[in-house]
């Protein structure tokens, strides 16, 4: 569905990304996990239109996406949860969610996904009319799904969505990130919390300092040494 | 009942800083640029809508909507001209370029029809009505109606359209807009639009009411207006209104108790005292967000 290949990406004049390829097949839940720096969100914002790649393509489905602009990256089926949740906080929940609408047209279906997204997080039904940034952490980060779902994406990138949020909440955020996969969404998951990303994974892909070091079934990454040590916390 | 009639007055004149002001702020909210060369556009509108009453025998509220589409125009060239290619870079440089923008149309203006002032043709009968013993013209009647539709206008744009909730969540995070497929530059060239329409309006409703203009008009209101977006708050939509407003009333009371001489420095004193004691202005917001 997405194949990333040989990317380099730089962020200002930093190298950020050294040739990296990876690979989204349509149903998976895959993750990137990697320290702090080490370009997981350079990667999303590459693959969302935000940042161009120097060199290397980015094939999603037939098309080329490498350097198009965000808008028709959204356009093609790809949303992006960004870090940080990134909400727009002078607005209302509903307003926000509207706006992950933005390019649809198609008024009913945007009604249907609406309520669709209400009974993912009921919380946000209750607070529809309050401003966005009035709302607990994981509220927004449930607002930020909400509204990336909103533009009905095949491909949904997730981007640290359990930064900074009390550890029942992450369970909560990750239990309907599955919930979201199981009912036809493709998803990237980028991670610093190595432990919960690979537990839900199908496959997942380490990166270090710009390029990819590792890959594999989730599983087998689980299992390795080396994952172990540097992201699991020890043996 | 002088008093009430200074009050009508100010009010007039505060719309008319109001209208300005709105650009200023709008602009500010989104590319945090402080858009000098506005009271230009302003100027334009007078002389737009000069033209059309005065040699196309238009009537007032076609020449202030040709007005008003024309400065939409001439704003979003200005916009994409000039600061478009600015956006990444710092503060300064695109408060410079926008100086110099004001200046050359300033001088443009001046090159191909010299600095002599024209006076607006009166094409309204000075007719007064009486209320509660003040005698307010039905020309000032008339400018704090068009006013009144033109504010409710905006705030229904900027609320409940599409165009107008792309504004604001660029203003508030241009990239996360991105991410929702807002088209970032045309938005920041509608914001441009609408603030030049209203700036355009406002040059129009000058001209009928103090029926002289000429090409360096733009400057003092322009400036005034840039006080009023301060005082209400910069980037707040609200606060533009309500700041100029006050002002055109604090304006007209300091001519009213006998200091007309005073009524420009009325304007930088207030500026003054609203950034020692509230720099955020009225309408400014102070918001933590939760990271």
């Amino acid at each position: 569905m997405l194949k990333v290949n040989n990317i380099d990406v730089f962020y200002g004049n930093i190298h950020a990304l050294k040739g990296v390829s990876l690979e989204v097949n349509e149903g998976e839940i895959v993750t990137l996990i990697g320290a702090n720096g080490a370009g997981k969100s350079t990667l999303l914002k590459t693959l969302s239109g935000l940042l161009k790649p120097k060199s290397g393509d980015i094939t999603y489905q037939t098309k080329q996406i490498g350097g198009k602009p965000a808008q028709s990256i959204v356009k093609s089926g790809i949303s992006q949860v960004p870090e940080g949740r990134r909400v727009f906080a002078n607005m209302s929940v509903e307003e926000n969610l509207e706006l992950g609408a933005y390019l649809r047209k198609d008024r009913d279906g945007i009604k249907k996904d609406l309520a669709n997204v209400f009974e993912l997080f009921p919380r946000l039904n209750e607070r529809r009319k309050q401003q966005s940034g009035t709302l607990s952490g994981g509220e927004q980060q449930m607002l930020a799904m909400g509204r990336a779902l909103m533009a009905k994406p095949k491909l949904l990138l997730l981007d640290e969505p359990s930064m900074g949020l009390a550890p029942l909440i992450v369970k909560q955020i990750f239990e309907i990130i599955r919930m979201v996969n199981s009912q036809g969404t493709t998803v990237l998951l980028v991670e610093q919390n190595a432990n919960m990303a690979l537990s839900i994974a199908d496959r997942a892909y380490v990166i270090e300092t710009g390029k990819i070091v590792l890959s594999g079934t989730a599983k087998e990454l689980q299992e390795s040494e080396k994952v172990k040590e540097a992201y699991l916390g020890g043996v | 009942m002088e008093w009430l009639q200074q009050l009508v007055n100010g009010i007039s004149l505060g719309s008319i800083y109001a209208l300005i002001a709105l650009g200023y702020t709008m602009v500010y909210g989104i590319i945090k640029l402080i858009n000098f060369a506005h009271g230009d556009v302003f100027m334009l509108g007078a002389f737009i809508g000069f033209f059309a009453i005065a040699r196309w025998d238009m009537g007032f509220f076609p020449a202030l909507l040709l007005a008003m589409l024309l400065c939409a125009i001439i704003g979003v060239i200005i916009e994409r001209v000039a600061y478009k290619r600015l956006r990444n870079a710092t503060r300064i440089a695109a408060l410079i370029t926008a100086i110099g923008v004001s200046l050359l149309i300033e001088y443009t203006v001046i090159f191909f029809r010299g600095a002599t002032p024209e006076a607006y043709p009166q094409i309204m009968a000075e007719t007064s009505i009486n209320f509660l013993g003040a005698n307010i013209s039905t020309k000032s009647l008339l400018i704090l109606m068009v006013t009144i539709v033109l504010m409710l206008l905006l705030q229904f744009i900027v609320h409940k359209t599409k165009i107008g909730k792309a504004m604001r969540a660029v203003s508030h995070d241009a990239d996360a807009a991105r991410l929702m497929g807002i088209n970032v530059d045309n938005t920041i060239s509608a914001t441009f639009a609408i603030g030049s329409a209203l700036a355009g309006a406002a040059g129009v409703i000058f001209g009928f009411y103090y029926t002289r203009i000429d090409p360096l008009m733009g400057i003092l209101p322009g400036l005034k207006a840039f006080v009023a977006a301060v005082l209400g708050g910069i980037g707040s939509i609200p606060g533009a209104m309500v700041g100029g407003l006050v002002l055109g009333v604090v304006e007209s009371i300091v001519n009213a108790v006998g200091y007309s001489l005073w009524r420009d420095a009325a304007a930088f004193v207030i500026l003054i005292f609203i950034l020692i004691v509230k720099p955020s202005g009225i309408f400014g917001k102070n918001v933590r967000e939760k990271v």
